[in-house]
């Protein structure tokens, strides 16, 4: 370990640019959930399983019907959204006025129920898909592959879009607004529960692209969601839940923590993330970037 | 996200005739346990549950008056669990013989319990050689394959082709741990040395930060001592980090076919690794295939399908000898007595400590060119022979082997 800490400044950087890269997709789906959880007040823990369908759904289009990579990342969103649009029509709706613990039970369920159904299918072993971008540069420390500098980039452009489209716009204004005070919002004529609706499928959205920027790297398979979701949760609840910059900062934040836990522990890179959640959730129980209620 | 819901359900009575007498409760009881639904489903899973029922099926228990039930659970890949599900089965459910239990660290909390209970346990998909080393019992027969195994197939070959330099990735827990101790003696016995090792968490999703630390030891071989899904995602991220490009090799010490058919031939190809069966060896594997690929959605068997079913059928045999199921440790010493013969695994035996003796094969991933059918992936490139292929019986520290 001694040995790592003297020669590796290089190495070093070389980690914290994959713990970066790590972040990028912790970002991207607690930013779903905080989104989902700040506007509509569900905990969507189907969200796991939503990034998994990103993934399939990108490998199907790809093997079924031929559409690459870069046709997916447009598609697929839209198409898992929709899906997501079905379930808080059909299901989720219903369960705004109980208490949390009701969505949180509905999605999970309903996580178990798609996953099974995509094991049934696919198996657990996953499917390969190529990398569309492959190759690398090599830096001065290490050798980045030109398809994790791209995921860094198209996660912080995401991020930060969502981030204004919510904060700093117009339409984003409305959506608070309607989550403080729905009747007053309907009363000025905007149709609120369509706007519920809309922002789910978002949150559902993003968890898909995610699947898709993660199918070249990881294998397409049933678990690589619920692999992931646990973490996901422990950003947003660090970060403070319902809090989009929150989940974007703890996200990257988080990511590059664990990687260079990689580096001097590795053994405990899978803990790490709980231990801090403990320690914040002592401290601030709202979470870093929350207020308290 | 698992939760501890156990799906144990009655599979398959074959009924057949009167129950025999002197069976324990008439009926023999097949409990097979695996990871049914987690990182390892594919290599056994139900699977191997439905080997374990063609096993008896294809003796034909029923026409020789034997009642034979199969049952399966999902251990999780989880020592607690698994050992409640065993201690249930063997309590209360009856049953006489627990079969498969991949993951080491679930197979030597079951090889106590077996014992404890004086059952029976055929292990298939779990590797630890020290089922059959220091924590050998009379009540278990380890059928399939092990790390010392694996080790002497793929660490020598590697070594005597100019792989000197090692470093290890490896999942932290029993498995990966006794599958370094057994490569590295390996390597070390045959001039190589191990420059290095990293232990990642288990199961793990992104491996490219281990990857970067082995890319920075500069060793020619970056050996794989981890299974299933983690070592899928290690191959894959290897690729992308221009690891093999860069003049490192790879070495998956453990390898299933279900691996490759996830990585696809063109990541993959070139791997060499040691397996104890491959499906498309021979005519009789190949029907077997063909069987178990209609009745598992498409998917082939794994080495450790076949070795649920051979492994089963010797258990039969030896029941049927004894007229008898009830005491474990007797059946195992006729398992041990006498010689195993069937059509996965051809001729072989099974030794005091435990350990089923056959030949293993030392087998390279094929160009995607020269695949001609579906999972056709692996050229056979050497068979190691049974007196070769697994750890000598005094250097295994088993109690029962008297020096």
């Amino acid at each position: 370990m001694f040995e790592l800490l003297g020669i590796a400044p290089q190495a070093l950087f070389g980690q914290l640019l994959l713990g970066l890269i790590n972040g990028a997709f912790y970002a991207m789906l607690s930013l779903g959930l905080a989104v989902i959880f700040g506007l509509l007040n569900v905990i969507n823990f189907t969200h796991g399983a939503q990034y998994m369908m990103g993934a399939f759904v990108a490998w199907m289009l790809l093997e079924w019907v031929g559409v690459p990579y870069w046709g997916a990342l447009v598609l697929v969103p839209i198409i898992v959204g929709a899906f997501g649009v079905l379930l808080e029509k059909v299901f989720l709706k219903r369960l705004y006025h109980l208490d949390h613990l009701y969505g949180l039970l509905l999605t999970f369920g309903l996580a178990l129920m798609i996953e099974g159904v995509f094991r049934k299918q696919f198996g657990s072993s996953g499917l390969p898909y190529a990398n569309p971008l492959p190759g690398g540069t090599r830096l001065d420390f290490m050798f980045l592959p030109n398809y994790r500098a791209w995921v860094v980039v198209a996660s912080l452009v995401i991020c930060f879009g969502t981030w204004f489209l919510i904060e700093r716009t117009k339409l984003g204004s409305y959506l608070r607004a309607a989550v403080e005070r729905p009747d007053l919002v309907q009363a000025f004529g905007i149709n609120v529960p369509r706007m519920i609706t809309l922002t789910y499928g978002f949150g559902v959205g993003l968890a898909a692209l995610a699947g898709v920027l993660a199918a070249p790297i990881y294998s397409v398979n049933p678990l690589m969601g619920s692999n992931l979701i646990i973490i996901v949760f422990a950003v947003v609840v660090i970060g403070g839940m319902g809090s989009i910059m929150g989940a974007i900062v703890t996200g990257f934040g988080l990511g590059v923590i664990e990687g260079l836990t990689k580096v001097f522990y590795p053994e405990a890179s899978n803990t790490v993330i709980f231990i801090i959640m403990a320690i914040v959730l002592m401290l601030k129980p709202a979470g870093l970037f929350g207020t308290p209620k | 996200m698992r939760f501890k819901h156990l799906f144990v359900t009655t599979a398959a009575v074959l009924a057949a005739g009167a129950a025999n007498a002197q069976m324990s409760d008439g009926v023999i009881k097949i409990g097979v346990m695996n990871d049914q639904s987690g990182l390892y489903a594919d290599v056994s899973g139900p699977g191997g549950t439905w080997a374990a029922k063609k096993a008896v099926e294809d003796y034909g228990a029923a026409a020789k008056g034997m009642k034979v039930e199969v049952v399966f659970a999902d251990h999780q890949n989880k020592p607690d669990i698994g050992s409640n599900v065993v201690r249930q089965w063997l309590d209360v459910d009856k049953v006489d013989v627990v079969v498969d239990v991949p993951t080491s660290s679930v197979a030597l909390a079951v090889n106590q319990i077996v014992k404890e209970k004086n059952k029976v346990f055929l292990v298939s998909g779990a590797a630890t050689a020290d089922l059959t080393g220091p924590a050998c019992t009379p009540n278990t027969v380890h059928w399939t394959y092990d790390t010392w195994a694996l080790a002497n197939g793929t660490g020598k070959a590697i070594v005597q082709t100019g792989g000197k330099s090692w470093f290890f990735l490896t999942a932290d827990y029993a498995f990966g741990h006794a599958l370094e101790r057994d490569t590295k003696a390996v390597v070390e016995a045959n001039g190589g040395k191990v420059v290095g090792a990293v232990r990642h968490p288990f199961p793990g999703t992104d491996f490219s930060s281990f990857l970067l630390q082995a890319q920075g030891s500069k060793a020619q071989i970056i050996a794989l001592a981890n299974a299933g899904g983690d070592t899928i995602n290690s191959i894959k991220q290897a690729a992308e980090f221009g690891i093999v490009e860069g003049g490192q090799k790879l070495a998956g010490m453990l390898m299933f076919d279900t691996d490759i058919h996830a990585l696809g031939l063109k990541t993959a190809q070139g791997l060499n690794f040691t397996t104890a069966w491959y499906w498309d060896a021979n005519d009789n594997n190949r029907a077997f295939a063909k069987d178990f690929s209609a009745a598992n959605g498409g998917k082939y068997p794994t080495m450790v399908h076949a070795g649920i079913y051979s492994s089963v059928i010797h258990y039969l045999k030896a029941v049927e000898a004894l007229k008898s199921d009830a005491d474990g440790a007797k059946v195992v010493a006729k398992m041990k007595e006498m010689p195993s013969e069937d059509k996965l695994f051809g001729k072989g035996s099974v030794r005091v400590d435990g350990r089923h003796i056959h030949d293993m094969y030392l087998v390279e991933v094929k160009k995607p060119g020269d695949s001609k059918k579906p999972w056709d992936y692996m050229t056979v490139k050497k068979t190691i022979p049974a007196a070769e292929a697994f750890r000598p019986l005094a250097e295994g520290k088993c109690p029962l082997v008297k020096s």
